[in-house]
């Protein structure tokens, strides 16, 4: 079990993976623009400190489901860039050996149970993983990732109900960024999110989603409940998607201000905030930032230019995995 | 040998892969204590306990994406879903999760789940329970389908399709759970793909899944008494095809009729006479007939009802017009 984060190296990493996260989505979406990437992708950036500080509560045995929006649950729960970028690319070396893309990365051995394009279609997946954890007298945790718009399927108030009859250790963590992919969140959700969950009985809890620290201090004593067997709970996060619903979606204004994406940018950045407070608390300086920011950049482009020149799969490979042996 | 019912045939199939593999669970509405409505799995839950025998809220589509959920991660649900119409609930879950996720991870994550449900008209339960909806699963690749024909089948099947590492969905029908056929004591597995010739016969192949099969079965005697004789094969699994036996009967027979209890159109019975006439084209002295339900919804009154199904003499009607060549000028 992942410990109180109560020491620099535990901030370093966590400050370390929000940067990695938006550095490989900067890149996404780079590739997408100089049309060197097949299809779509959606970007996370903005939204880091959800995943970073609800991953760094979690041990590579504890699972995630993740989203169409999946890339920084991805990098949170441990993922390299190679492989990803590989994914994305549609190359042989990618987590799914280019069989997925971007929404349905997966990678087992950090408990990546893979994005989902069905909004919503994974909160079965992780509900039946937390029910596998019980039955078979496992102690680790499943996190559901979904966001305010998959609050809206009816799929979400079914897994509940089973998972707060059978107590099982599962945390719902709803993402809320305010749009539902072109629509505004209090457009499509009538009352409060969190009251949803109560009414099963299960504990809900609302929390800044730009504050990294927040997170996972929240996190840490949610998931050591649920492993005693005191879950399931519901996290409401409030957050914001820097870019569109997809990287494609540039012309945005008819459904929200470029004002607003101002503000949310200079005044709640995740990263630039707790930046600031690791330099005001001395555990780094600056420079030591600025060479970790650089170290990540070169990480970063040195995996693209590795995916760009990695080989596409075999096409023997078409009907390979329809069917397991 | 012995002689058990086609329900309790599945019961001693679930309680033998049970004994066996403590990480499987299965999970439905009512298969607890109440044992279903059809009693197939009365006294599972007094053996293996409510941990095991695990009695859900009505959300179909809520135990399905725990199925596939707590098989991704090791476990192997077996799922009860009370009527195969339901299965329009739980379309996301089967087939863009299920049937998808090994092959979406490039085959890193497996799901090893079965989904047992049922099929079957005729018995007065109308448009919404009555339903035989094999092609749309058929459809989907990633899942397998199995239609045993009697009890001899639905344990043989079930132990194989528990044990695969794949999703699987078994189609019982509901009328048949009370029929009985000799199963042996000793335990044994029917491997998926291999098709079972019930009979033997020269002129004509009727291939038959589940309860048409014994629609075959009772036409083959009667076309019998009558000098034409019937080969009847039974599938087993339609997916797995196995295509060899019945296109290798074919060749022999040159002719054939193909009998599902689905709505004819786009069904399996389609698929089937499609493959035959690709692989024995030129063995064919007729085209190759469909038989299915009527592309109706299956209506309540009993008179209604029956016209909808495949019976023994309109088998045997078609197979004496394919016999004579009447067919051939038809066409």
């Amino acid at each position: 079990m992942a410990e109180q984060k109560t020491n620099s190296e535990d901030y370093l990493r966590m400050y370390r993976q929000m940067v990695r996260i938006r550095t490989f989505e900067d890149n996404a979406n780079q590739l997408y623009l100089s049309a060197k990437m097949p299809g779509l992708t959606h970007m996370y950036s903005g939204e880091e400190a959800v995943a970073v500080g609800i991953c760094e509560a979690l041990t590579d045995d504890d699972r995630i489901t993740s989203t169409h929006r999946g890339h920084g649950h991805c990098v949170a729960k441990g993922a390299d860039f190679r492989r990803m970028f590989c994914e994305l690319l549609g190359k042989e070396e990618g987590y799914c050996r280019g069989k997925g893309g971007s929404m349905h990365i997966a990678d087992q051995s950090h408990g990546n149970l893979g994005a989902n394009a069905i909004v919503g279609g994974s909160m079965g997946i992780a509900t039946g993983s937390a029910l596998r954890a019980k039955l078979l007298g496992q102690d680790d945790v499943t996190v559901c990732f979904f966001g305010d718009g998959a609050t809206a399927q009816g799929l979400l108030y079914e897994v509940m109900n089973m998972a707060a009859l059978w107590k099982l250790p599962v945390i719902y963590a709803c993402e809320n960024n305010g749009y539902s992919e072109y629509t505004r969140t209090e457009e499509i959700a009538a009352g409060e999110i969190t009251a949803r969950a109560e009414a099963f009985g299960i504990e809900a809890f609302k929390v800044d989603g730009q504050d990294v620290l927040a997170v996972n201090a929240l996190t840490q004593k949610l998931v050591a409940r649920a492993r005693r067997g005191e879950g399931p709970f519901f996290i409401e996060l409030e957050t914001y998607r820097y870019h569109g619903h997809h990287v494609g979606d540039i012309n945005r204004e008819y459904y929200r201000s470029k004002d607003e994406e101002r503000s949310w940018k200079q005044d709640r950045d995740p990263i630039v905030r707790f930046r600031g407070w690791l330099v005001e608390q001395g555990v780094a300086t600056e420079e030591e930032i600025e060479a970790m920011n650089a170290e990540i950049e070169k990480d970063a482009s040195d995996a693209v230019a590795y995916a760009e020149a990695a080989k596409y799969p075999d096409m023997s490979e078409v009907d390979m995995h329809v069917y397991a042996d | 040998m012995r002689e058990i019912t086609l329900s309790q045939a599945v019961n001693e199939a679930l309680a033998e892969e049970m004994r066996r593999d403590p990480t499987t669970f299965i999970i439905g509405e009512d298969v607890a204590e109440a044992g279903t409505p059809f009693k197939v799995l009365s006294g599972l839950v007094e053996e293996f306990g409510t941990a095991r025998v695990i009695d859900t809220p009505i959300s179909e589509p809520g135990f399905m994406g725990l199925a596939v959920g707590a098989a991704m991660t090791g476990a192997r649900p077996i799922v009860d879903l009370m009527f195969g119409d339901f299965l329009f609930l739980i379309m996301d879950q089967l087939c863009n999760q299920a049937a998808k996720i090994h092959y979406m991870s490039g085959g890193k994550l497996n799901v090893p789940l079965v989904l047992r449900t049922n099929m079957g008209a005729t018995r007065r339960s109308a448009a919404q329970h009555s339903q035989s909806l094999q092609a749309l699963v058929a459809h989907i690749p990633g899942l397998k389908v199995a239609m045993p024909s009697s009890a001899y089948e639905a344990k043989g099947l079930l132990k194989t399709a528990i044990r695969d590492n794949n999703p699987v969905v078994i189609f019982e029908d509901k009328l048949m759970y009370q029929d009985k056929a000799p199963v042996p004591e000793e335990e044994y597995l029917i491997p998926f793909g291999v098709a079972n010739v019930k009979r033997e016969g020269r002129d004509i192949t009727l291939i038959a899944t589940s309860s048409m099969v014994q629609v075959a079965e009772k036409a083959a005697v009667m076309l019998a008494k009558e000098g034409i004789e019937a080969e009847v094969i039974d599938p087993r699994t339609i997916v797995p095809l196995d295509e060899k036996t019945l296109v290798d009967s074919v060749r022999k027979t040159s002719r054939a009729i193909v009998i599902d209890e689905g709505h004819q159109s786009y069904g399996v019975t389609a698929e089937i006479a499609s493959r035959l006439n690709a692989a024995a084209f030129y063995h064919l002295d007729a085209p190759v007939l469909r038989m299915g339900a009527m592309d109706v919804p299956i209506p309540f009154s009993p008179v209604l009802e029956d016209v909808t199904v495949p019976t023994p003499e309109a088998v045997a009607d078609n197979a004496r017009r394919l016999c004579s060549g009447e067919m051939i000028h038809a066409a």
